[in-house]
């Protein structure tokens, strides 16, 4: 965390502070703009936000660990959700999941690859049961998922990634 | 007309109470609770005080308004199973190694499966545990132990006004903690220890120093000497099934003889010393007109306090030693030359209500060459356990009297221990006795206004920090002004510390308190300017109230602290060339006093011609030079009070 924070970033917070009149009660939509910019939560920033609300730095903490949606460590590039609803979970959502781990070698409940190429989160129900059981990529749903068609998923976007280096 | 509701087929009247528990309670039905306390807000998460009304709907009588009209049952069969399942379930979660708890016999869990009659638990033990947190000089966290009551969240937040510790995550993952998982030694506790006070089980709980001072104890080499503080002789008894406020001196003095301890004194005497030297401190400030409203600085939790939030009163703070470091210096600088006994030889132990005061014991201004002025610190509920580890009848311990002459005290050493007591003691050195009349809104706050050499003296008394915020926000923005400023971080004062016998109500607190108020009646001396001991003491060693002998032994400074460790993030990137770094300085205190604002008009003069692409503009956290806030650093310079006109001066100078 030696990481100043730099000035263009810092005055996107204090702006989106501003536009939420520092008002305790807009804490949740302050931390989800906050989290666009940085595509995470870093803990500074958290204290600043306390700070400049007059809230406690735990309360704040409380609320950036409690919604699932918040992540206080950086993401990877992809963020692989994988949907756990009853829906998507009584279609045997768990074997895509230990399947996604394995695949990307997530050992011990670690979410973020060590290349940060990939983010796996789980979520519960995305509306879109009909579909499942239910991974998003980035944003984009693929329904109907199997073990067997995560892993090429995967295997493409790696592929991909490793074209965008070498071009 | 009455109001009434019926409980358990009763008629019960009600007038003003807030909810069914305390009509209930009223009635004389205990109902089983974890999470209310009458201070804290009602937060109706334990599921203990669950009653039903006639159409069988189950409620939390904590969180419902007593109706007219209502009629509740308390112990039905299946409210009383309801308890019973909703306790088993606390207890499968829970880490139920008793026996091995320092809780254990005060434990409110324990009682409750107890009375309950809980005998078996259904439900899996959870798996994992987490790690325990002994990081802080004060108190032990074990997370393992936590029923997710929120007392001592609720504790810190509104009566502390700090909240060090919240909820964290969700469902099963749910926990107590300080932010970001750290230590609480990292983050702004200031040890007060009401947490552990309100903590119904060993979840949270007081650092103990008992094996340190049996250790010294058992060691045939060392002289162990004891100072008794005014709040534990009003409440110790408590812990052997008297009513608070009973005095029990005597018997404490006994027993501490009986234990082993070669002196024992009273801390009262380094009270009477303490008032000496504040109020001489006063009348200094009081002429210069400087530093005034001077707070006063007893409490190791208020200062800590004032460190961490109000760098800009750290000034007025009054510079002197509370009465438990008093004490140590003189014992040890003083008095062991007079015993003839090597200073080292000796162990001071402290016995304190006070959990923050096993913290200032520890702070490095009062040690000499590596030797703390006071060596252990024990709470009045770690001396209990001392008494019935040595098994000693504390009901028939004979009483003695002080050792001298650290042993002799005025009234106003003596109350001390109880809100508004330092400054009484201050003020009656000055020979004027103050009465303290509640002031403002609620009540929490006691003035009192004397008359002295032709002028009005303004003090103001006040307990809880929340409430010490308040005032101090309001001294900030000159809507009140005082000349002195007592603050003890608890409610009530020492009487109420977190070290303190449960349960620590405000009905105990008040009731010790006038125990000490009692008690003083007796006391031939009020004012600690006739202290005949402190006289001499004057006299032979220390000269005269501030001399510079009695400020090097009685006297010590205040530093700035983050208030969260890691605030600070220096950049260790390569200065890029040719350009000056300028780091604006957005930690708590220097964003309090406009930081941003500095960021934004340095941020429009970077992007000027003149100075285009040749400042590097960057915030940063905490440069701990809180005092001037707001800081700016440019390259490697710190620049305190920082002005838009001193950054660009400071800039230009390195073009």
């Amino acid at each position: 965390m030696t990481e100043n924070i730099s000035c263009r970033n810092f005055e996107k917070v204090n702006d989106i502070l501003e536009k939420y009149d520092y008002r305790p009660s807009n804490l949740i939509s302050i931390l989800q703009e906050v989290q666009e910019i940085y595509r995470y939560l870093p803990e500074e920033i958290l204290t600043y936000i306390s700070t400049a609300m007059g809230i406690a730095p735990a309360r704040v903490f409380g609320v950036a660990t409690f919604y699932e949606n918040f992540s206080l460590e950086p993401k990877g590039k992809n963020v692989i959700k994988v949907c756990n609803g009853t829906a998507c979970h009584v279609r045997k959502s768990d074997k895509i999941l230990s399947t996604v781990r394995e695949t990307l070698n997530l050992k011990n409940g670690a979410k973020t690859t060590d290349d940060m190429l990939f983010t796996l989160e789980t979520v519960s129900c995305l509306g879109a049961c009909g579909l499942a059981p239910v991974v998003v990529v980035n944003d984009r749903v693929y329904g109907n998922m199997t073990p067997e068609k995560v892993v090429q998923l995967i295997n493409e976007i790696m592929e991909g990634s490793r074209n965008d280096q070498d071009s | 007309m009455e109001k009434t509701i019926k409980i358990n087929g009763r008629e019960i009247s009600f007038t003003n109470e807030r909810n069914l528990l305390e009509v209930i309670r009223k009635a004389g039905i205990e109902l089983p609770t974890f999470c209310y306390h009458s201070e804290l807000s009602v937060y109706g998460a334990c599921r203990m005080c669950l009653v039903e009304d006639e159409r069988g709907r189950i409620m939390a009588a904590c969180s419902t308004p007593p109706r007219p009209g209502m009629s509740i049952k308390t112990h039905t069969e299946r409210l009383v199973r309801q308890r019973r399942v909703t306790l088993e379930l606390l207890l499968a979660n829970h880490d139920r190694e008793c026996t091995s708890c320092v809780k254990s016999g005060s434990c409110r869990l324990q009682e409750l499966a107890r009375i309950l009659g809980i005998k078996n638990i259904r439900f899996g033990q959870k798996k994992g545990r987490l790690p325990i947190d002994d990081s802080s000089p004060a108190i032990v966290r074990d997370p393992n132990k936590c029923i997710l009551c929120g007392d001592c969240v609720r504790m810190c937040e509104e009566i502390q006004g700090i909240g060090v510790i919240g909820f964290a995550y969700r469902g099963s993952e749910a926990r107590v903690t300080p932010p970001f998982n750290k230590n609480i030694s990292e983050v702004n506790c200031v040890d007060c220890g009401q947490c552990a006070a309100v903590c119904p089980t060993g979840a949270i709980t007081v650092a103990s120093h008992m094996e340190k001072v049996w250790n010294a104890l058992y060691d045939p080499a060392k002289t162990v000497v004891a100072q008794i503080a005014p709040a534990v002789r009003v409440s110790l008894g408590e812990e052997f099934g008297l009513k608070p406020g009973a005095v029990t001196s005597g018997k404490i003095i006994g027993a501490l003889k009986k234990m082993g301890f070669d002196m024992v004194f009273d801390t009262c005497f380094a009270a009477d010393l303490t008032a000496v030297e504040e109020s001489h401190e006063f009348l200094e400030r009081l002429s210069g007109k400087k530093r005034l409203p001077q707070f006063t600085s007893c409490c190791p939790a208020w200062v800590k306090y004032v460190e961490l939030n109000y760098p800009d009163f750290k000034d007025n703070l009054s510079s002197c030693r509370s009465p438990q470091q008093m004490f140590g210096s003189v014992m040890k600088g003083i008095y062991a030359k007079k015993l003839g006994i090597d200073p080292e030889e000796i162990f001071v132990v402290s016995i304190m209500p006070c959990t923050a005061k096993k913290a200032e014991a520890q702070r490095e201004e009062f040690s000499k060459g590596g030797i703390p002025d006071v060596d252990a610190v024990l709470t009045t509920q770690e001396m209990a356990r001392m008494v019935r580890e040595a098994g000693i009848i504390f009901d028939e311990v004979e009483e003695m009297p002080f050792d001298m002459p650290m042993g002799f005290a005025t009234g106003g050493g003596l109350i001390f221990g109880g809100g508004e007591g330092v400054a009484t003691a201050v003020i009656r050195t000055l020979g004027r006795e103050p009465v303290f009349r509640t002031h403002g809104e609620g009540g929490q706050i006691k003035t009192a206004e004397i008359e002295y050499d032709g002028k009005i003296i303004k003090t103001a008394a006040v307990s809880g920090l929340n409430n010490a915020k308040k005032l101090l926000e309001a001294i900030r923005a000159g809507k009140e002004y005082y000349d002195l400023v007592e603050v003890m971080a608890c409610s009530g004062g020492c009487v109420g510390g977190g070290g303190q016998p449960q349960p620590n109500t405000s009905d105990a607190r008040e009731s010790r308190k006038k125990g000490l108020l009692g008690s003083e009646k007796l006391m031939q001396l009020k004012s600690p300017a006739e202290n005949p001991i402190i006289k001499d003491l004057y006299r032979d060693h220390l000269y005269s109230p501030g001399s510079e002998k009695a400020h090097e032994m009685l006297h010590t400074t205040y530093r700035n602290r983050k208030r969260i460790d890691g605030e600070i993030c220096f950049s260790e990137d390569i200065k890029k060339a040719g350009k000056v770094s300028v780091k604006v300085c957005v930690g708590t205190c220097c964003y309090l006093s406009g930081a941003y604002e500095l960021f934004s008009a340095l941020k429009e003069i970077a992007n000027e011609e003149k100075f285009k692409d040749r400042i590097e503009l960057s915030a940063t956290f905490c440069l701990e030079n809180c005092a001037k806030s707001p800081c700016v650093m440019v390259d490697d310079t710190i620049i305190g009070k920082a002005t838009v006109e001193k950054v660009i001066d400071e800039v230009i100078k390195r073009f």
